[in-house]
């Protein structure tokens, strides 16, 4: 099992640095899965995780200049580590001007994750950084429990609003309530309610704009025939929301959620070279 | 001096106004020497034959908040007037500003004993000089919240720097940063090979802010493990001082998971077992020390309580028990005669104690 990969494109890393700064901040320890072609990082739906889960998918060859793996196995090429992200984020903090970061997995005595990061010095060698990030090696048992999530059965699919302005309506919800109903029609329409015994408040979005989906086996038929005006709605843990809302860097092209009517919220990033799937379920 | 304790000794003399500050746990020390230069004007005052030089502290907060917003102090105080007024026991100090205005601040102070930690720069066996926008940069791939930090020197006459893992923290759940710096980004380099320290990061922290913005290279003179290290700062108007102690290593098997397999460091010397023994006998006792050279007076840092037996000899062979890491302190020479403190070998406990303070 081996992997190695290096970086030399200053943009490559910032956008590379970004998208470990959002997933540090939805995850404490989430699970790194490595193929020959893409990386993910998976965080799965246990209880531990207060139900959310998270699914975030990149190609390699937009980020790195060089990337090597051997998995477990030759029929099961693929590497799962899990890993703290946030230690993972600070070792790429300090490298935005960096010459070089390579990344190597390495096993002196105990699994890590070795980033080498290579700054430009006055003096003739160049400064080196190494910062070795504990990893756990998950076994080729436990693989299935981190299968890519599958579009849940949704009722609404609608696009989000500026999530800069969404960020800062959560944000403001979030002082008065622990949870936020999130409801959306096929209208473009979407509201953000919360509820206390002293003060209901609703920020109202309209012309969102629903994402097309191709009807693939059925996937539509509950939202097809839908009357276009009812809503779908999800009461969520508004910290989550908030979390995803605040912490995401990647700044999408496109983001949409899709409402399964009081079960749970999908949330979807879209950039051409990551997208970012982010599973809240909704509370009873 | 603030980040170190939270009192300002002040003590004028002939070679000019130093303020010192010490911490809670005696590991650390720092002096700042202004030169008479530095003043506009400079009076020690009637020092006949009796009076002793002058020495007081104050409360570090009260005098800190004199100072407290230093961009408009830039703009509004024309000249700060310090006055010491032994008979009102208060420490006066005047800010005459823009229009006329003077705020006069009335500081409680207290009679104290010489503070002075016992170092020798000259006997240390390594020095390194760095501008300080070097060591600036090398600290900033550290956590703001780490504690200690080891410096050490490689093959290549590398420099390196390595965020310091307690043993009780689990290896593999740790990460471990480290920074390699060439010998030619320092100024000057005289180390001993293989020489390494570790001392807290978070207290030259705060000397190092003042270096980058005073722009002074800084000199680091070290020796072997468990002895202190000293930061200097040099100026035509200002001697700088940081003291601070340094992890003495036992163990020389736990080096191994934190330097995670990139063994640049040698094991440690261990013939520390002999001046802890000591150090831990004084620390029994409660007395200053014996009649070694240099062993350490009492204080260590209350992370551990004391062992009663030398259990560093057992290093390796049991591995729940709690780790022999301590610091220790540095040498507070006597303080009955004024003047510069006699050899190292004086090992009264600061009289400070003495006065019944808790």
């Amino acid at each position: 099992m081996r992997f190695r990969a290096k970086i030399v494109d200053l943009a490559c890393l910032n956008h590379f640095s970004r998208i470990i700064n959002t997933i540090a901040k939805l995850a404490k320890t989430c699970i790194l899965r490595l193929t020959v072609c893409k990386l993910y990082f998976i965080l799965s739906d246990k209880v531990a995780n207060g139900g959310a889960s998270m699914w975030c998918e990149l190609s390699q060859g937009n980020f790195f200049d060089e990337f090597q793996m051997e998995g477990v196995a030759a029929e099961h090429n693929e590497i799962y580590l899990e890993l703290v992200p946030e230690n993972l984020s600070r070792a790429l903090k300090t490298s935005q001007s960096a010459k070089a970061v390579k990344i190597k997995l390495t096993n002196k005595h105990c699994p890590c994750l070795r980033v080498a990061v290579e700054l430009p010095s006055l003096s003739s060698s160049s400064r080196i950084v190494t910062h070795d990030i504990p990893v756990g090696v998950i076994p080729r048992r436990m693989w299935n429990d981190f299968r890519e999530p599958s579009v849940p059965d949704f009722d609404v699919s609608i696009y989000l609003p500026v999530l800069k302005t969404m960020k800062s309506v959560v944000e403001r919800m979030k002082n008065v309530s622990n949870f936020i109903v999130i409801e959306a029609n096929l209208s473009g329409e979407m509201n953000l309610k919360i509820e206390t015994d002293l003060v209901s408040v609703t920020t109202h979005f309209k012309d969102l704009g629903n994402p097309p989906w191709a009807s693939e086996d059925g996937c539509q038929s509950s939202a097809q025939g839908r009357d276009l005006e009812t809503m779908a709605e999800a009461c969520i843990d508004i910290k989550k929301l908030q979390q995803l809302l605040a912490g995401q860097q990647i700044n999408p092209t496109k983001a949409l959620c899709n409402i399964v009517h009081k079960r749970i919220v999908h949330f979807i990033l879209l950039h051409e070279e990551v997208s970012l799937q982010y599973f809240i379920p909704a509370v009873a | 001096l603030s980040r170190i304790g939270d009192e300002l000794y002040l003590e004028h003399t002939e070679s000019g106004l130093s303020l010192r500050a010490v911490n809670s746990s005696r590991s650390g020390f720092a002096s700042f020497l202004f030169a008479p230069l530095f003043f506009q004007l400079y009076e020690p005052g009637t020092a006949g034959p009796e009076t002793e030089l002058f020495r007081c502290k104050v409360h570090m907060k009260s005098f800190l908040g004199i100072f407290r917003s230093l961009p408009s102090l830039e703009k509004s105080v024309g000249k700060c007037l310090i006055l010491l007024k032994p008979r009102a026991s208060r420490l006066v100090l005047q800010l005459h500003c823009k229009y006329g205005v003077t705020k006069t601040h009335n500081l409680a102070f207290q009679e104290c004993e010489r503070l002075q930690a016992v170092f020798d720069t000259q006997s240390c066996a390594s020095h390194l000089c760095a501008p300080a926008r070097l060591l600036a940069e090398a600290v900033v791939h550290f956590p703001l919240t780490l504690a200690e930090v080891t410096l050490g020197t490689g093959p290549g006459g590398k420099i390196s720097l390595r965020n310091y893992v307690e043993d009780e923290a689990e290896p593999s759940k740790t990460m471990v940063t480290e920074l390699w710096l060439a010998e030619d980004e320092f100024q000057s380099v005289a180390v001993a090979p293989g020489s390494h320290i570790t001392f807290c990061l978070k207290e030259f922290r705060g000397l190092l802010s003042f270096a980058e913005a005073s722009n002074l290279p800084l000199t680091i003179h070290f020796d072997e493990p468990g002895r202190p290290v000293i930061f200097t700062l040099d100026d035509t108007v200002l001697e700088v001082h940081l003291v601070l102690a340094t992890l003495s290593d036992l163990e020389s098997d736990s080096q191994s998971p934190s330097t995670n397999g990139v063994s640049h460091l040698p094991a440690p010397s261990e013939d520390f077992a002999d001046d802890l023994e000591s150090y831990m006998a004084a620390m029994e006792t409660g007395e200053g020390g014996s009649e070694r050279p240099p062993s350490p007076t009492f204080s260590l840092r209350p992370r551990r309580p004391a062992e009663s037996d030398p259990e560093e000899e057992e290093e390796g062979a049991v591995p729940g028990t709690p780790p022999h890491k301590k610091f220790r302190s540095l040498f507070f020479g006597s303080v009955m005669t004024p003047g510069r403190p006699g050899p190292a070998t004086t090992q009264e406990v600061l009289a400070e104690d003495s006065e019944g303070e808790s």
